[in-house]
């Protein structure tokens, strides 16, 4: 499998996110106004389409609980903020330490993939050693490796360790370069930094570790940061690590308080329960927002999963 | 190794053949270096840990007991004496077939339809996208629950229209496509992928084709399929494995049991339960280890497929 892993690999694929103002222009002559407007107008309906769910559930999250279910608008009849208030701390220990809790496993978790994956993906990228190319299939078919078939020899070992119910097992493999899929993105984008850059520093008698800390570290801001973020996005949305290594309320992240909550209020409360759901989305829509284009270049150039 | 390279080396002059070799041998050092922790990981977090489930999943474990062997049992009781397991293959299954082609045939869909270079081109792109990063939280499985509940906004919707419909979370018979149309509405990623292919072909192509007479359908079906294909078929191998090990909605819409009367339930949801909550951890390995297989087989199959219709323009 590994050899035939590379091969379905977009190496094709621009990394440049395609930008309005492209040089191209249009593509088939101009077009008439007529037929623009259409099309914005059926772009604009498959947004509001798709996004319908999330917009129901945001109104939903401000009107009194008797209109909830009353009808399918997205339009509120009024914006009322306590299901916000009430929500926020209906659940001891309330959302905030959820937040909080997961906060603090999404930095470990970020600052573990940024160390460790860089040092594995400059490796890769750059340093000529026994073996590399057998390395490099074995990680690209850890990419692929579904995490069921280690999940069980893990938490025995984690167990062992003492480390079940702490944030360790879901922190430390972070610090190991187990997200090998990151490392892909992070050679993938090494490769394409001019190796004349290098070869100055190296003539300037700079070592391995040096041209990697003051040419290759700066250079690879960009794919530094789209691996953050995802790490951080993904992370944040993980239910199946937290649900099988964290038992004590007070250390749930956002997702266990999340199902806590609809277990415990979800027949009473459903403008609670939709306001703390968006709540918990919040943190992921302004990465998104601040991020956009280079999430979507990410994706562009490797295929994330997702 | 660094003798062979030396030897290798033939005509150039002796010092520098030394300095080469050794710059090579610092190199090869830096590069083990720089994989340290990578390799600590693999040995201890995913070789380890497969063997491991290699060797637990034939023996009856517990997690506090010392495991006991118990040979092909496991696997003998999955495909023979467990209609649970068969019916989370059976759910699974139909999950997969059914959520990758429709998820990817709307991606490029919407990819064609947003080939265009106008204002507004990534806000669109934007808003299409964010299902994709939303779309796997408990947060959209809680609001998924709802949407197509008996009061949900879907029936609310469709009784607009006249149509009477049911609880779909709730019945057999639907709750399954439930997860399936959650499936789909996370298009975005595959959408990018292709919208990024569909810039990549040379309008020369195009405008010979028209030139030639061809009409848009012609067009898209001769030119730009064909060189799509690459992207399609990455897209069908990666979504596939990503299909198989779907979690979160499953457990969240039946609320851990893979209700109602086990139509919801995945096979990652029911290895969750044999491992987690019944401590069948031996049985559980025995499950992960099928699934690669699955998945290796399906991705074999892919690719034995791929031989037929992906056309690669170039060597490359």
């Amino acid at each position: 499998m590994p050899s035939t892993v590379t091969q379905v690999l977009p190496a094709t694929v621009d990394p440049s996110p395609p930008s309005t103002s492209s040089k191209g222009g249009r593509r088939r002559g101009s077009r008439s106004p007529l037929a623009t407007t259409a099309w914005h107008g059926l772009m604009l309906l498959l947004c509001l389409a798709t996004l319908y769910p999330v917009l129901w559930m945001a109104r939903s999250a401000v009107v009194p609980e008797s209109e909830i279910f009353a009808s399918p608008t997205i339009v509120p009849s009024q914006v009322d903020l306590s299901n916000f208030a009430a929500g926020w701390s209906a659940n001891p220990p309330g959302f905030g330490t959820f937040l909080m809790n997961s906060f603090i496993i999404c930095a470990g978790a970020v600052a573990g993939n940024l160390i460790a994956c860089t040092l594995a993906a400059y490796a890769f990228a750059r340093l000529d050693f026994p073996l590399k190319r057998l390395w490099f299939a074995v990680m690209l078919a850890t990419v692929m490796l579904p995490a069921h078939v280690t999940l069980i020899p893990q938490y025995a070992l984690f167990s062992a360790a003492g480390w079940v119910g702490t944030y360790l097992p879901l922190i430390v493999p972070k610090f190991l370069a187990t997200d090998a899929f990151f490392i892909f993105l992070l050679v993938q984008f090494m490769r394409g930094i001019p190796r004349e850059l290098d070869e100055a520093a190296e003539l300037d008698g700079a070592g391995r570790w040096r041209m990697f800390r003051s040419v290759m570290l700066p250079l690879s801001i960009p794919a530094l940061a789209t691996t953050a973020v995802f790490t951080f996005i993904w992370t944040y949305e993980d239910f199946l690590g937290p649900l099988i290594y964290l038992s004590d309320l007070n250390d749930y992240p956002v997702p266990l308080g999340l199902r806590m909550f609809m277990n415990a209020m979800g027949q009473s409360s459903y403008g609670q329960l939709f306001a703390m759901s968006l709540v918990s989305l919040l943190p992921v829509f302004i990465f998104f927002l601040l991020f956009q284009r280079k999430l979507i270049a990410g994706i562009a150039t490797t295929g994330l999963k997702g | 190794m660094s003798n062979a390279t030396t030897a290798a080396g033939g005509g150039a002059p002796a010092p520098a053949r030394r300095r080469r070799s050794a710059r090579r041998r610092k190199e090869a050092r830096a590069g083990y270096l720089f994989l340290l922790p990578w390799f600590v990981g693999l040995a201890a977090l995913v070789i380890g840990p497969m063997a491991t489930s290699a060797y637990l999943s034939f023996t009856e474990y517990d997690l506090f007991h010392d495991p006991v062997w118990v040979g092909v049992e496991n696997y003998r009781t999955l495909f023979t004496d467990d209609p649970r397991y068969l019916q989370s293959l059976r759910v699974t299954f139909t999950y997969v077939l059914a959520s990758v082609p429709l998820r990817l045939v709307v991606a490029l869909g919407l990819a064609v339809l947003m080939n265009r270079t106008l204002r507004g081109m990534s806000f669109y792109r934007a808003a299409l996208y964010l299902p994709s990063l939303l779309g796997g939280s408990v947060a959209i499985a809680v609001l998924w629950r709802q949407l197509f509940g008996s009061n949900g906004a879907i029936n609310q919707l469709l009784a607009l229209v006249g149509i009477d419909g049911p609880n779909w979370i709730a019945s057999p018979d639907t709750s399954l496509a439930t997860l399936i149309v959650l499936a789909i509405w996370q298009f975005g990623s595959p959408m990018v992928i292709f919208l990024a292919g569909l810039r990549q072909i040379p309008a020369e192509l195009l405008e010979a084709a028209r030139v030639d007479g061809a009409g848009a359908v012609r067009r898209f079906v001769s030119v730009t399929l064909p060189l799509l294909t690459p992207l399609v078929f990455f897209n069908l191998v990666m979504q596939t494995i990503v299909a198989f090990q779907a979690f979160t909605p499953s457990y969240i819409i039946s609320n851990g049991t893979g209700g109602p009367v086990d139509s919801t339930l995945f096979y990652t949801l029911y290895l969750y339960i044999k491992g987690f909550s019944e401590f069948e951890m031996g049985y559980a390995s025995a499950m992960a280890w099928v699934l690669v297989a699955i998945i290796a087989a399906f991705t074999a199959v892919n690719f034995l497929g791929a031989r037929r219709w992906v056309h690669y323009s170039d060597a490359s």
